[in-house]
């Protein structure tokens, strides 16, 4: 590359990332901004009565500790039961020969098909019928099960030996043993790249909460967010205030298992 | 010594239950719905066809039909050359890469609902920060969300702001995978650069191309929650999409049965390129 097309790169590359930043770094400034400064005209880029205000209004009267403990909550207990079923049922697939296996994997990826946007109504009935309705089981249970994540682990645990587990089953140890002690220590990128990804779908979920959950102390953040939003008189400094807390838990796993992420997409290319 | 026959069964058992209890049970229950008049409190009545007869009558539906794909028409063309453009800047030997790839990818770790929400602070007719940019600049304000087709626009900027990223990395990847000895020979044989571009790169890049494009339409049509924050599917109906109708069918209007015959449609949509997707990836996996 010549050095004139280098330069041309490099503007284009820094013109486009300024635009890219823009949204969130102005949500950020400004919900630090004061009742007045936030409606100001012409507006300020950085706040000039540098306030938390909006962060403690959020706290009070928004009741957003809440709905952040709430995420929280179904989030890690979403995250744990995911990594748990989805690779055990990847080790059945893998390390043994049964009857329907090659049925029972084709079933479970041609679930896929059936994303939740094609379900609603059924499951909302489904959910109520089993008394899961408003509760964080409703949306801590049924997506739990991942094509995705059963598939990734079949795959990675195809390339592991098997002499690891005939060795452990000569030494008397239980396949229980085996899948905890063996199998999941190996497993570790798959847990890695599951966990990051459902930590990621869970805390950004909408869809699930707005079916499930009913009463508002048991809004989730998306969910709290999505009714603030579309009340008449939004109250934007505590809205971009609790977006701005809502962001961190996510920037935090991003910029720590960023090479995951890569890894994970490409190996998965599909979302849900 | 081999374990016991019904070991494996064991450890599939949890998924199994909740594959059948929460996706094929209820899309078992969404076909029976589909044919019935249901208001989910008094009993089912069985109407044969009459949602699907109704649903091909309802201007509304193929209202909200037509928005819905000239959505996913005009949204995935534009992510597949943002992403396409962004990654073959960022193959190229540069410093800082990581950084730009960060900062690209950054807004896919962003829920739609807070998507939605910074758009509608930026681009807010009174207060939106864009607004007043246009005013500096002599020009007039425009109402990006409250008029029709604007609102659409800028549902479409903030789908795109938030889903390049996502196929960026696809697409780096499938770059990367291009052997380099391509683009010497293109070079020496005097091919220009734009040549090798439609020579080399994308013929290679078919499979990557072809993942992107399903999976973004697959996205595409599924869309609601960003539209819910931004604009509410509105003003009117004008950013309604296919989803949201059926959630509002169902649930506001408790009319399960339609409801129910518009998510059957809606997943044979679905359907239809996630098979193309199975295809293409052999079971999901690009590798």
């Amino acid at each position: 590359m010549t050095a004139r097309n280098r330069a041309l790169l490099y503007a284009a590359l820094i013109a486009l990332a300024l635009l890219y930043l823009f949204p969130v770094v102005w949500v950020v400034l400004s919900s630090f901004k004061d009742a007045n400064e936030l409606y100001s005209w012409p507006p300020r880029l950085i706040p000039h009565h540098f306030t938390l205000e909006n962060y403690a209004t959020a706290l009070d009267e928004g009741d957003f500790g809440r709905y952040f403990l709430n995420s929280a909550f179904v989030t890690i207990t979403s995250t744990l039961l995911l990594i748990l079923i989805n690779t055990m049922a990847g080790f059945a697939l893998a390390k043994y020969r049964f009857k329907g296996d090659t049925f029972i994997l084709i079933a479970i990826i041609s679930t896929l098909m059936i994303p939740l946007e094609v379900i609603m109504i059924p499951i909302f009935k489904v959910i109520s019928w089993l008394g899961m309705y408003n509760t964080y089981w409703g949306i801590i249970i049924p997506p739990a099960a991942t094509p995705t994540g059963v598939f990734l682990m079949r795959q990675f645990l195809l390339t592991v030996p098997d002499d690891l587990l005939e060795a452990g089953r000569i030494d008397g140890a239980s396949e229980w043993r085996l899948y905890s002690r063996v199998i999941l220590p190996i497993a570790k990128p798959v847990v890695a790249t599951l966990a990051i990804f459902s930590f990621m779908w869970r805390w950004d979920d909408f869809l699930w909460p707005l079916i499930v959950i009913g009463t508002p102390e048991k809004y989730t953040v998306q969910l709290a967010l999505s009714n603030f939003i579309g009340q008449y008189d939004v109250d934007w400094g505590s809205l971009l205030a609790m977006s701005v807390v809502s962001m961190i838990p996510v920037l935090i796993v991003f910029l720590v298992f960023q090479r995951h992420f890569v890894k994970g997409i490409v190996m998965t290319g599909i979302k849900g | 010594m081999r374990p016991r026959a019904y070991v494996p069964y064991l450890f599939l058992l949890p998924n199994l239950l909740i594959f059948s209890v929460f996706i094929v049970f209820p899309a078992l229950f969404g076909i029976v719905y589909s044919f019935h008049k249901y208001d989910g409190l008094n009993p089912m009545e069985y109407v044969g066809f009459d949602n699907y007869a109704a649903l091909l009558r309802s201007s509304e539906f193929w209202d909200v039909m037509r928005r819905t794909f000239v959505y996913v028409l005009t949204a995935v063309p534009l992510i597949f050359a943002g992403a396409l453009l962004i990654a073959m800047m960022l193959v190229q030997e540069l410093r800082g890469k990581a950084l730009f790839r960060a900062v690209f990818y950054w807004p896919v770790m962003v829920s739609f609902i807070i998507v939605g929400l910074t758009w509608k602070w930026i681009l807010g007719d009174s207060f939106g920060v864009v607004n007043y940019l246009l005013e500096l600049a002599g020009l007039e304000p425009i109402k990006w969300l409250s008029d029709p087709v604007n609102a659409k626009m800028s549902v479409i900027v903030a789908t795109l702001w938030s889903r390049v990223g996502f196929y960026m990395v696809l697409f780096i990847s499938g770059l990367q995978s291009i052997p380099q000895d391509y683009y010497e020979a293109a070079k020496i044989d005097g091919a220009s650069r734009l040549r090798s571009f439609f020579s080399v790169t994308l013929p290679l890049l078919k499979p990557t191309s072809l993942l992107v494009l399903i999976l973004a339409v697959i996205e595409a049509f599924k869309q609601y929650p960003l539209m819910m924050a931004l604009t509410g599917g509105g003003p009117g109906k004008a950013t309604t999409n296919i989803v949201q109708y059926v959630y509002q069918t169902g649930f506001i209007k408790t009319q399960l049965g339609m409801a129910s015959a518009m998510s059957v449609v809606l997943f044979l949509i679905i359907a239809v390129f996630t098979v193309v997707q199975f295809r293409l990836t052999k079971g999901g996996a690009i590798e």
